[in-house]
């Protein structure tokens, strides 16, 4: 089906690769103890805050960047980033949504995420992320009545400087790996929140934000905790103008779960993914991780992930609690000269602990794909359970689709198990689409749709619709 | 001193007493040295070695068994009870030395040849030269370099072209329980011509309580459909240390299959490299591994579709009690441009004891779209509600465990055409079934109902 019409869509434009116009308080590129203490100094922080991050800066500088991925790309001068940009008027935040910057809001409008009719249509909060500082936050007090804190990282900081400092770093320490340690040093905005005991969160809450300005790499931290018996489902969903250089993009999310607490956390990635030649584009090197500290508690990574030139990514599951269940649903999509690494590791600790893993990856022109995975069962995680399912659809004969599970089993009550399949979109299911008179290019999207379905469905209802449209505008100009 | 220094002094050592080579040897002992001089022993931060650890063997203190000094020959008795109950071609090495008196090759039809290596060199070095090393190059890993630094024994068998050898070829290495632990690092090279058919059976065994360390590198070349059935079974004592590597080169139409069945040694690491270089290849691996008390056993296959229509099927069985630990590492390689493949992988593993461990990675890299693959690996342990149903008719709860963990076996050895290799597995797999019970009694019955 290499018509040109294919051609054509292959090479559509990233449409929502635009560069809004606002000034921008940006430091000049490089990194070294002042700038540090610069980022921490704008954002008001309390010293042990600076300390803490100058020791990860201090580990950082002793580790080297990791190779084991199969990924390629040219060694990352950290030096000639900047680490921290804020739209202008930092002093005086906007207290509702009229006062916001029209040009902000234009940029939503273009993204097709009118943020104040999505707020209220939708039932969202919307802490809304624009490069590093928080714009607006909605909602704050319907949440507030609950109990619920939902704020930037950097408000937490001041404001609840205990609960950080009780959780911060303590799922991802500082040290976990090289991108985590840059980012414990220069994270400058992320978000927060805390779920106290018995409180069902009353709406789901959504960060959207976009990369822009050129040259700043965004570095997130955001830090999710429910209580006992608390719940709360959480949307990230990221988009980014178009560039020619590379951004580095390198957050961190810990996740807490105390006892029959349930996160659930939902991601959907569309990154500018570079040009055909695979120029510019986003690294996304990614550190998410949840403890499920408590019994019974449970968390839930659901991702879809369309963007990024490179994506380095292994949302994962510390199964700690008694009875605590992880859970994994991706779908990863790379086109062009995409380049994705990305799996989860699930570490079964605690007795009777259950994790299940879906990850479907699509691969098509020339990009590479691995699923990398690990599931751990410990000597004293007593019936543990796990199943895994990852199976790869190949478009095109340029592309590469990778497995590397690794399974690591010290208990013989625990029951793991692998399933994986790579194959290409069958010429039996396309013939008998279109012999019932449904061209090709819709039976293709029909068929890569039911591919993906078992993880759509684990979406909720807003994303999953804008994932299938995602998946569609992606792909749709592959087939050949 | 480093460990490695260790192993090239004595390799030096050995150089000073070894008569004078064809140059090419010499060169490629060279080679060999200067990389594994140059790699060292591999350590746990080493992607391939991940999971093992062979510090037993870098800081053990081995004698070349070629210098070995007083050790008291292997007596024919010990000798008849290790080898196998077969009707074949035999070539036997103790601790790598050949023995002409346990060999037996009398029997040799037309077209074949089967001799030591060192005979092989003897005869026509050149002829030898060209193949060996072909496959097993000294990078591929250390001690495959340092197999080539040291290698002086092993065999080297040719099939002519529309050949086809009914008894099959065994190459058996004993080890025996000697005073001071030995090395050994033998060779094998298999070449088969076209339309030509073997089985080839490596046999490593040993007497109670030796703890020698081999280190055993075999290439396998068949041509345009030559057809090759190659079995492993290692059967060392249980403090003898082990690492093979497998190299296989396949022609147009070929089809080899591998029986890996590993059940002894304390150290274990097996590597089996299959490429399929030509269209209609076919590759089989069936493995079986099973350790107790503190064993480790190390499989990684590694399967390179080079061309297209070829296909691939890999079954792999671990079972693993008390503190054993195993490792399965499965790779399936489709390079860019080989469409129309076919690549199957599995891997079962029992756990028998909360202290053994089982790491296991199914791997796949595909650079191409018209291909089915799949891979599969469970853990898991077994059935209680099996164990019940035998029970209630009025097995014991021992014997209803062993015939279990037999049956989990099954799948790979139902494949297995030689009984006599069926059954040395199936014993010691079934060890725990007291004598009484009869079990090829049962398998009779069974097989009887199922006739009815």
């Amino acid at each position: 089906m290499a018509s040109e019409e294919m051609e054509q869509l292959v090479r559509r434009e990233y449409t929502q690769g635009f560069v809004t116009d606002i000034e921008s308080d940006t430091m000049p590129p490089g990194l070294d103890e002042n700038t540090i203490a610069f980022i921490s100094k704008k954002k008001g922080e309390p010293e042990w805050m600076l300390e803490w991050r100058l020791k990860a800066y201090h580990q950082w500088l002793k580790m080297t960047s990791p190779s084991w991925a199969h990924l390629d790309y040219p060694p990352i001068d950290y030096q000639a980033i900047s680490y921290y940009s804020a739209p202008k008027k930092d002093e005086d935040r906007p207290q509702s949504l009229d006062e916001v910057d029209p040009k902000l809001l234009e940029t939503y409008e273009k993204l097709g995420i009118p943020l104040h009719e999505r707020a209220a249509l939708a039932g969202v909060a919307v802490d809304a992320v624009f490069d590093s500082v928080s714009v607006t936050t909605t909602f704050k007090d319907k949440l507030a009545e609950a109990g619920v804190i939902f704020c930037s990282i950097s408000e937490a900081i001041r404001d609840y400087p205990e609960l950080i400092k009780q959780y911060l770093g303590t799922v991802v320490p500082s040290a976990d790996n090289y991108f985590a340690a840059l980012n414990s040093a220069v994270f400058t905005d992320g978000s927060f929140v805390f779920v106290p005991e018995g409180v069902t969160c009353p709406m789901e809450l959504s960060t959207y934000f976009r990369i822009n300005a050129a040259n700043t790499g965004q570095f997130e931290r955001t830090l999710i905790i429910c209580e006992k018996q608390a719940q709360v489902s959480y949307l990230e969903g990221c988009t980014a103008p178009q560039r020619d250089e590379n951004q580095l993009h390198a957050a961190v999310v810990e996740l807490v779960a105390l006892e029959d607490a349930y996160i659930k956390y939902s991601t959907v990635q569309n990154w500018y993914p570079g040009d055909e030649d695979g120029k510019g584009g986003i690294y996304n090197f990614v550190t998410k991780r949840g403890d499920c500290r408590g019994d019974r508690s449970r968390i839930s990574w659901t991702q879809v992930e369309t963007g990024s030139a490179i994506t380095w990514k292994y949302p994962s599951c510390v199964l700690r609690g008694k009875d605590s269940i992880g859970e994994f649903y991706s779908v990863a999509v790379t086109n062009g000269r995409q380049q994705a690494d990305t799996g989860t590791k699930m570490i079964h600790i605690g007795e009777g602990t259950r994790s299940s893993i879906i990850s479907k990856g699509i691969s098509a022109g020339r990009s590479n794909q691995s699923y990398r995975g690990l599931v751990k069962i410990g000597p004293r995680a007593k019936g543990a359970r796990n199943f895994t399912q990852c199976d790869s659809l190949l478009i095109g004969d340029q592309c590469g689709a990778h497995t590397f599970p690794y399974q690591e089993i010290g208990n013989s009550t625990a029951t793991v198990e692998h399933e994986a399949t790579t194959s290409k979109i069958g010429e039996d299911q396309l013939f008998y689409c279109q012999s019932r008179g449904i061209s090709e290019e819709d039976a293709v999207s029909m068929i890569v749709n039911g591919f993906c379905k078992d993880v759509f469905q684990e979406l909720p209802m807003e994303f999953a619709v804008e994932a299938e449209a995602l998946l569609n505008v992606t792909l749709e100009g592959a087939v050949g | 001193m480093s460990d490695e220094q260790t192993f090239l002094d004595a390799l030096s050592a050995r150089a000073d007493r070894r008569g004078a080579e064809p140059t090419w040897v010499a060169a490629r002992r060279q080679a060999g040295a200067a990389r594994f001089e140059a790699m060292g022993f591999p350590t746990r931060r080493d992607e391939a070695f991940k999971y093992t650890d062979v510090r037993a063997i870098a800081r053990g203190d081995f004698t070349l068994s070629q210098d070995a000094q007083d050790v008291t020959p292997l007596s024919p008795a010990t000798a008849a009870a290790l080898t196998l109950p077969l009707k074949a071609l035999r070539l036997t090495f103790v601790d790598g030395i050949f023995a002409p008196e346990l060999s037996d090759l009398a029997a040799l039809p037309a077209g074949v040849s089967v001799e030591p290596l060192s005979q092989a060199l003897a005869a026509n070095h050149e002829a030898v030269g060209g193949a060996l090393g072909r496959l097993a190059g000294v990078d591929f890993s250390p001690f495959t370099a340092l197999n080539t630094a040291f290698a002086e024994e092993g065999a080297v068998i040719r099939l002519a072209p529309g050949t086809v050898v009914e008894a099959p070829i065994l190459v058996q290495f004993l080890s025996r329980a000697n005073q001071v632990p030995l090395m050994s690092h033998p060779r094998v090279l298999i070449e088969a011509g076209s339309r030509s058919e073997a089985t080839v059976i490596e046999h490593q065994v040993g007497e109670e309580g030796a703890a020698n360390f081999s280190n055993l590198v075999s290439e396998v070349m068949l041509e345009r459909g030559a057809i090759l059935t190659h079995y492993k079974l290692q059967e060392a004592a249980l403090t003898d240390l082990h690492v093979s590597s497998l190299h296989i080169d396949q022609g147009r139409d070929s089809r080899f299959t591998s029986f890996n069945l590993n059940l002894g040694g304390s150290l274990v690491r097996n590597d089996i490299v299959a490429d399929m270089n030509a269209q209609g290849a076919e590759a089989n691996y069936f493995g079986l591994f099973f350790a107790q008390g503190r064993q480790h056993v190390d499989n990684h296959t590694l399967v390179n579709h080079n061309a297209p229509h070829t296909f691939s099927n890999e079954n792999y069985k671990g079972i693993l009690g008390d503190r054993a630990h195993g490792v399965f590492n499965g790779k399936v390689i489709v390079r860019r441009d080989s469409q129309k493949i076919e690549a199957h992988q599995s891997n079962a593993n029992l756990l028998l004891s909360d202290r053994a461990e089982i790491d296991t990675k199914p791997e796949l890299e595909i650079y191409a779209d018209d291909v089915k693959c799949s891979h599969g690996a469970t853990t898991g342990q077994l059935d209680e509600e099996a164990i019940f149903a035998l029970r209630a008719r009025g097995i014991s709860d021992e014997t209803a465990r062993g015939l279990l963990t037999l049956a989990f076996a099954g799948e790979v050895m139902d494949q297995v055409a030689l009984d006599a290799i069926a059954e040395r597995v199936e014993r010691t797999v079934a060890g725990k079934l007291p004598e009484r019970f009869n079990l090829a009694g049962l398998v009779e019955a069974a097989a009887a109902l199922d006739e009815e």
